[in-house]
Parts: structure tokens; sequence; C-alpha cells
């Protein structure tokens, strides 16, 4: 049963992922591929557990190796998407400043 | 905190990543969507923490810290050239921890034979993820060759690899086991047909593969929330691997090319495309600019070479002048122009164009007729017209942006050679064409130039 629902947790969210995306215009793809790319770094949540929770020696190792990369990409992935985003600016808030 | 209370916070934070995704599709909104997606990773982070499977922290703080500075510092230091790199850095590391945590998974006790199975899915999709990602670093950076790498038995060896691969997994499933040899060999084999599936594809077809690993990686993610019963990276996985396939559907339309043929096929390996004949009309900057000067409507057209040739600020400097001279100035963006989906976006942003300046091909397609120059910028196969009227080119039936219907096309062009795809272009024959040769960034800088003295 939980396998089932698992799997129908899967599926509407594969359905909401496309719904999300498929409007998203061609100008942002860029942004929108980090900063989808950072959520993917989700499995940090696995990482933090498995390092944490003293099952093995190899076991912690593995998790914290996990936690590491995951933790590059989340923390990597979600500051580039803000480094490009805050660049996209329209033609009259050109004077009124925003990050260098 | 009790598992109720953690995974109502999960609920939280998946809504956040759905609210920020959303506010991800208008520029206006974009910055706080993306907010809204780290608070919401922020907080799935924090409420694990309180997790009582969780002993010890000193592993989790050392590798957090270790991991955010490396993120962090990436993140700065990343020229917007080089996007495509990065983004496909980060892929991997997702990939990598996608994989190592389905491995860790196999220390719980008490798995059941679904629960085998999805771990050995994430290490697969992990272990692809990675080593493909890690490749298309390697192509993208020019580290190694960026062409497609084709040799003679690839076909049958990626088969083989393939049966390999499946034997493997089923032997491991039958008997999963911590130091099962079969565990080393799915991993092994996973980490070579990632390398082996990206091998084969060019480098103009790099958009799809980077949309394509996008989705891996949120793939990899989904599996491994299944192999330890979690949620949150369900959800939140699957939405990314959704978004992945979506953009690499949008980048083989705009190719004309299935995803099998992206995938399997080295670009333009069958057919020879009929040979172009005819005389370029070579201007110089000074008459550039006396044409540019007079035009009422200037269109930029850019493609990787831009990105190569650093032109972008210089582009913007030309187009504000042509502003001031009134002309009226857009930037004409092709979906796969670049290295990745939007990359010439990111680039002309950088510079500082406005946003509502940048027009997508099927925008500027029907009212090209009026344009009076259109200014070509190390683009290519993305403005080929032989994509429309030549069968036997490998192009043929692609979308591109009709610059030849303009009044009239510069390019701007280092020299005579073909394009990323090695295809002949009768755009620079055209009757209304004339070529501006030399480094893009140098001939926009002479133009600029003659405008202001």
């Amino acid at each position: 049963m939980e396998a089932v629902l698992l799997g129908l947790v899967l599926m509407l969210s594969i359905f909401l992922g496309f719904e999300l995306i498929s409007k998203v215009p061609a100008t942002l793809h860029t942004p929108l591929m980090s900063g989808a790319n950072a959520i993917s770094g989700i499995t940090i949540v696995g990482a933090l557990i498995s390092a944490g929770a003293e099952l093995q020696p190899l076991a912690t190792i593995l998790g914290a190796v996990a936690v590491m990369f995951a933790t590059i990409n989340v923390v990597g992935g979600y500051l580039v998407t803000n480094r490009m985003l805050s660049m996209f600016k329209k033609k009259d808030s050109d004077q009124s400043g925003g990050q260098a | 905190m009790s598992i109720e209370l953690i995974n109502i916070w999960y609920i939280v934070a998946a809504a956040l990543f759905i609210f920020g995704l959303k506010q991800l599709g208008s520029p206006a909104t974009a910055v706080r969507g993306n907010l809204l997606s780290s608070v919401g990773m922020f907080i799935a982070v924090v409420v694990t923490l309180f997790n009582q499977e969780i002993l010890s922290f000193q592993w989790i703080i050392v590798a957090a810290v270790v991991g955010a500075i490396i993120g962090a510092v990436a993140a700065q230091k990343v020229a917007m050239t080089s996007m495509p790199e990065m983004v496909a850095l980060f892929n991997g590391s997702g990939g990598i921890a996608s994989l190592l945590v389905g491995w860790a998974a196999l220390y719980n006790v008490g798995n059941t034979t679904f629960t085998d199975i999805t771990i050995l899915l994430s290490i697969v999709i992990g272990g692809v993820t990675f080593t493909g990602s890690i490749l298309a670093w390697g192509k993208l950076s020019e580290v190694m060759v960026s062409r497609a790498v084709v040799f003679g038995a690839q076909r049958i060896f990626n088969a083989a690899l393939l049966i390999a691969l499946i034997v493997c997994s089923v032997l491991f499933c039958m008997d999963p086991a911590v130091d099962s040899p079969y565990l080393y060999a799915v991993i092994g084999l996973a980490f070579l047909f990632g390398v082996m599936a990206v091998l084969p594809i060019g480098g103009a077809d790099m958009p799809v593969v980077i949309s394509l690993l996008n989705s891996y990686s949120g793939l990899a993610a989904c599996a491994a929330g299944f192999a330890i019963n979690n949620n949150i990276l369900i959800v939140a996985g699957s939405m990314v691997g959704a978004a992945g396939i979506i953009l690499t559907n949008i980048m083989c339309k705009a190719m004309n090319r299935s995803l099998a043929n992206v995938l399997f096929s080295g670009f333009g390996a069958v057919k020879q495309a009929t040979k172009v004949e005819g005389e370029v009309k070579p201007i110089n900057t000074e008459d550039a600019f006396l044409i540019l000067e007079a035009a009422q409507s200037v269109t930029f057209v850019p493609g990787y070479g831009m990105a190569v040739a650093q032109a972008q600020h210089v582009v913007r400097e030309l187009g504000e002048l042509l502003e001031g001279n009134g002309a009226e100035v857009t930037y004409a963006i092709h979906p796969v122009a670049g290295r990745m989906p939007g990359h010439m976006n990111v680039l002309l942003a950088e510079a500082n164009v406005p946003y509502d300046q940048l027009i997508e091909m099927d925008d500027i397609n029907p009212r090209i007729d009026n344009i009076d120059v259109a200014v070509v910028i190390g683009a290519n196969d993305v403005v080929n017209p032989a994509a429309r009227n030549d069968e036997n080119s490998p192009i043929y039936g692609m979308p591109i942006i009709n610059v030849d219907h303009a009044r009239t096309v510069f390019v701007l062009k280092r020299s005579m050679a073909s394009g990323f795809s090695g295809v002949d272009n009768p755009l620079f024959f055209g009757e209304n064409t004339r070529m501006l040769f030399g480094d893009a960034k140098e001939s926009i800088s002479s133009v600029v130039a003659e405008f202001k003295g």
C-alpha cells in the first residue's frame, strides 16, 4: 500500500512539473534549469539522515560525502540562479539600481 | 520532532518549491520565486536535522560547511559564458549525491525487494548523471574534443553494456547485500554508461544533453526518495525530472530532431548537403556604420560565437547608440542558440539589455521582412536558409530565424569556415548579405567608434 501511495505522489508531481514548466518563456530557460537543478539537490535530506544515523562507519562516510555533494548542488544552484535572475531587468527600471 | 511533524514541514517545503517554480515563469517575479524555493529547501534541511534517527552531527557539519563553501565560491566566480559548464557540474554533484544516498540506504535493516529495486535505480541513474555530466562539462569547457565521438562498434558495445548493466542489476536485487560484488559492478557499469551516452553527442546538441541530465538528476533524487521512503525527495525530484523532460522536448523541437536522433547519431553523418557556390560580398566597418545609421529597425541575432568573442557588452552599446539614433532595436534569439537553453538571454541580460527587447524566434519571423538590418553575430546553423530550402541538408526542417528575409543582413564572422555542424551556409552568398570579417568584438567596437566619432 505504501508503494502505491508513493506512486500516486510521484504521478501527481510529474504532472505538476509539466504544468509549471511548460509556461516558462524561453528567456528564462537557463535560470529555470539551474533553479530546478538546485531543487534536485533535495537529495541532501536523505544524505543528512545517512550521515547522522550511525549505522556503520562506511554508511556514515557515504552519507557525509553525499551531504557534501548535495550541499554544493543546493548552495551553488540557488546562488547562481539568483545571480542570473538579478541581471534580468525591464527597460524602465534600468536606472533604479539593483545589484551590480 | 516526530516523523509526522517532520512530514508536515516537508509538505510546506514542497508547496514552496511549487510556488517557487511557478514564479520562475516570469522575469518580474523570478527572483522571488527562486528565493521561495530556497526557503523551502532550508526548511526541509532544518527539520530533517530534528529527525531522531540522526545521532551524531560532526560529519554532517564538516561535510555541509565544505560543500557550502565550494558551491558558494563556484557560484560567485563563474562567468556567465561558462554557465552551461557550471550547471553540468552542479548536475553531476546532485547525481553522485543520489548514488551515495542509495548506496548508504543498503545499510538500513529490513529493506523490502521494492526498496532494493529503488536503491538500485537511484545508484544507476545517479551514476549515469554523474559521469554524463562530467563528460558534458569536459566537452563544453573544451577540456576534451567537443565534437561527436563515434567509433565503429559503438552501438554493439553500448548494447552489450546495457545488457551487462541489466544482468548485474537483476543479480544484485536477487541477493542484495552491502558487500555484493554485483553492487560494485553496477556502479562501475553505470559510470561507464554515462560516459558512453554523452560521447556520441556533438557540441551543438549540448542544450539537449544538459536538459536531459537535469532531468536525470531529478529522477535520481526521486529514486533515492523511494529508497529511503521519503516523500519530499519524491515530490521535488519528480518535478525536476518532469521539468528537464519538457526542456529537452523544447530543444529537440527547435532542432526538428527526435530525442533518439540526438542521442544515438553523430550530427550530419548521413547526408551530404548540396554544395553552395557563389560570391561573398565583404563590407568594411565604415560602410556598415553608414547602413546602420540609416536603418529604422535593427535586430541582432546572437549565437555561441558572441559568447566566445565576449562581444555582448559592445553589442549592447551599439544597440543603445542605434536607439539613440531613432532605430527600433531588438534581439532575436533562437531556442537552441548557445550551449544551453536560454544561454544567449542570460549573456545579454548580463550586458544590461532589458528583457523586453529579447524576442523569441516565433515572434520575430512574421515581421522580419520589415527589419532594415539583421546583424548575425556568431550564429550560423540557426540562420541557415538551407534548413528551409535544401532537402539534402542535414539540418533540413529545423526552424530558423529567417534573417535572409530582412532588407539587409550583416554576418559577423571570423573567416569562411562552416558552422559547428559543419554545414555550408547559403546565407553568406545571399543577394542582401554583407560579410563583416574579423573578431566580432573588434568589428562591433569599430562600428561603435564610428558612431561616436
